[in-house]
């Protein structure tokens, strides 16, 4: 055996390196992610499925989650409302993020009074407490779970365009942006080649980071009989539901559903913190 | 010298004054074209249960009794006129003008929130102290970790979870409401009010108290890290003289900004805590607001909430420049404010 042998199972022997680490948190994260996914699509039969044999049950091992009120299976309308949660999610946060990246680039490219209607369209939004805004616009799109994906979809992006913005125009006034414009390059130019692909990254971050505040304003809507169809199962019409049931002491109702969706973004949220921590790589040490 | 202090107040105040008044103007029209959008028919809303009975001619004697016909343009003059006279319109939920409602439910929810508030602010503050102190530890890892939980639990949840441990299970709170059922106003006194308020207070605080752990413990570890810590250090000041004297003020000041600017999710939690212990508050009425269809009401929460965040950003700023000497001198302080709590949200 030659040394450098040696040394590569050595390497190996030892505990893995931080970089490892977080490359590992963020791939079983994932994983369990796509398998609630997997596991949600699977029960949305069952979670619609009503035994009138078997009403209000505590959690046993044929329904780890017990039933509720019509003896449907709390686990399986679990999984389904997770599976929703995910969905209105991923669909909130790309198109928060994209409405943020342009309007971060916009203002730094054009900066002037473009930066400065992208500043006051950002404090307008601001202006209101989040789920006001939330229920005017679900109320104004009549209700439904369309209405809550586009609320949730279309008022996410003012907190990422400010730091998106903050970033873009620190590249924007460096050194060789200004010898690019020197140059002769155009605003689009500079915006695709240099500003997209600084800002990359804190875009994954950014976009990974808005989806636990998409689930969970998903969910307080549904909860408040202002989202998502009270027939479809969802994690907020499940807490509704359950709170009725609350003072007869069915617990499983709504301790368990909001246990997973609790994990779920608390899942999500490890993926994007250490993306974060991948991305920029300061953050982990402070 | 005093009078160009004084004038560059003066100008700051008008400033910010005249930001509230666009903003008020942004949300009114925003809103105001968001309901006027909406599908909702407010013939139906008007006469409630008894659609059925009505017929086509006397639908068009109602809308044009109050206006349902006229284009939106006009609708909105009138909106705006009666509201510039201080007239927010009637809400039909709780017969009463929107005004009055928004009054007497913003006290009831100010109780709540101020309590949730002082409780987040002072646990937060103390919690994120002990975590930037002891940076690495044990009991930094459980506070962190502990923050980073509840920050992705959801209000209502947990609320519920505190209503059945401590109403349902134990027995030691109330189930629902802010007072007793069926004793009249009058005869309900204080013990009982705080009896009710416990629950929903604590369940709003709790939610708050996570971003307040997360600012401060960083502010702390930064102040530790600086020169003027580690000179006092190397001078032989004691750990708790260091906080006490060199980080305690450094720590204090993003801490209060964010809790200040933290107004707005105060409010949203409120809804979600009012929700759950059916507690009379305006986040209650926010809710019902919607669910019933009440069109006036909704937009005077709209324009009443959009003061209330504005009011507490300014004490914020306020309250900053007056803990931390260095963001104080006029020219300079402008916008300071709104810089630092960017970079708070960054940090986020």
């Amino acid at each position: 055996m030659t040394t450098a042998e040696t040394v590569v199972s050595g390497a190996a022997l030892r505990l893995p390196d931080r970089r490892r680490r977080t490359l590992w948190w963020i791939a079983s994260a994932l994983v369990v992610v796509a398998a609630v996914v997997v596991a949600g699509t699977a029960a949305v039969d069952t979670a619609q499925a009503t035994s009138l044999t078997e009403r209000n049950l505590a959690p046993s091992w044929g329904h780890p989650f017990g039933t509720d009120r019509l003896g449907r299976d709390v686990l399986a309308r679990t999984l389904a409302g997770l599976r929703l949660s995910l969905v209105v999610g991923t669909l909130a946060a790309l198109v928060s993020a994209a409405i943020a990246v342009v309007l971060a680039c916009a203002a730094a490219v054009f900066g002037g009074i473009v930066d400065r209607i992208v500043c006051w369209l950002v404090d307008a939004f601001l202006a209101l407490p989040h789920l006001v805004l939330l229920i005017l616009l679900a109320f104004a799109l009549g209700g439904g779970t369309h209405a809550v994906v586009v609320a949730v979809a279309l008022t996410h992006w003012p907190t990422l365009t400010r730091v998106l913005r903050g970033q873009a125009r620190q590249v924007v006034g460096s050194d060789y942006v200004a010898i690019a414009r020197g140059l002769g390059s155009s605003a689009p130019a500079i915006a695709a080649g240099h500003l997209a692909r600084h800002l990359l990254g804190h875009v994954v971050v950014g976009t990974v980071l808005l989806f636990p505040h998409a689930i969970l304003h998903e969910a307080a809507l549904s909860f408040l009989g202002l989202g998502v169809d009270p027939a479809e199962p969802s994690i907020g019409v499940l807490l509704a539901e359950s709170m009725r049931y609350l003072t007869a002491g069915a617990w499983w109702l709504a301790l368990l559903p909001g246990l997973c969706l609790l994990i779920v973004v608390k899942l999500v949220d490890t993926i994007g913190e250490n993306a974060r921590a991948l991305v920029d790589p300061r953050s982990v040490h402070l | 010298m005093l009078t160009t202090v004084l004038a560059s107040l003066l100008a700051e105040i008008a400033r910010r004054i005249l930001r509230l008044v666009l903003l008020l103007a942004a949300v009114a029209v925003a809103s105001f074209v968001l309901m006027v959008n909406s599908p909702v028919d407010p013939i139906s809303v008007y006469v409630g249960a008894d659609i059925a009975a009505i017929g086509p001619q006397q639908r068009a004697l109602i809308a044009e009794r109050w206006g349902f016909d006229d284009p939106p343009l006009e609708r909105f003059g009138a909106w705006l006129g009666n509201l510039l006279q201080g007239d927010l319109g009637y809400s039909l939920t709780f017969n009463q003008p929107v005004g009055e409602v928004i009054a007497q439910r913003f006290l009831t929810s100010l109780a709540l929130m101020a309590v949730a508030w002082l409780l987040s602010g002072v646990i937060g503050f103390g919690l994120g102290l002990l975590a930037g102190v002891h940076r690495g530890r044990t009991l930094d890892r459980v506070v962190t970790w502990w923050a980073y939980t509840l920050a992705s639990a959801p209000t209502f949840w947990v609320g519920l979870l505190l209503l059945y441990v401590f109403s349902v299970w134990l027995g030691w709170t109330p189930l629902c409401c802010a007072v007793p059922v069926g004793v009249v106003a009058d005869e309900v006194d204080l013990l009982d009010r705080i009896h009710h308020l416990l629950l929903p207070a604590v369940t709003l605080s709790i939610v708050g108290v996570a971003p307040v752990v997360l600012h401060t413990r960083q502010a702390v570890v930064e102040a530790m890290e600086s020169d003027f810590v580690a000179f006092a250090r190397a001078q032989g000041e004691s750990t708790s003289g260091l906080v006490l004297h060199r980080v305690l003020r450094n720590a204090a000041a993003p801490a209060l900004l964010l809790q200040f600017s933290s107004w707005g999710e105060l409010f949203g939690g409120s809804v979600l805590a009012e929700q759950v212990f059916s507690y009379p508050g305006l986040g209650a009425a926010t809710t019902q607001a919607a669910l019933a269809q009440d069109v006036p009401l909704l937009l005077g929460i709209a324009l009443f909430t959009t003061v209330f965040v504005f009011v507490g950003n300014q004490l914020g700023d306020l309250v900053h420049a007056w803990v931390d000497p260095r963001v104080r001198r006029p020219r300079l302080t402008a916008g300071r404010g709104v810089r630092a709590r960017a970079l708070a949200e960054e940090a986020a």
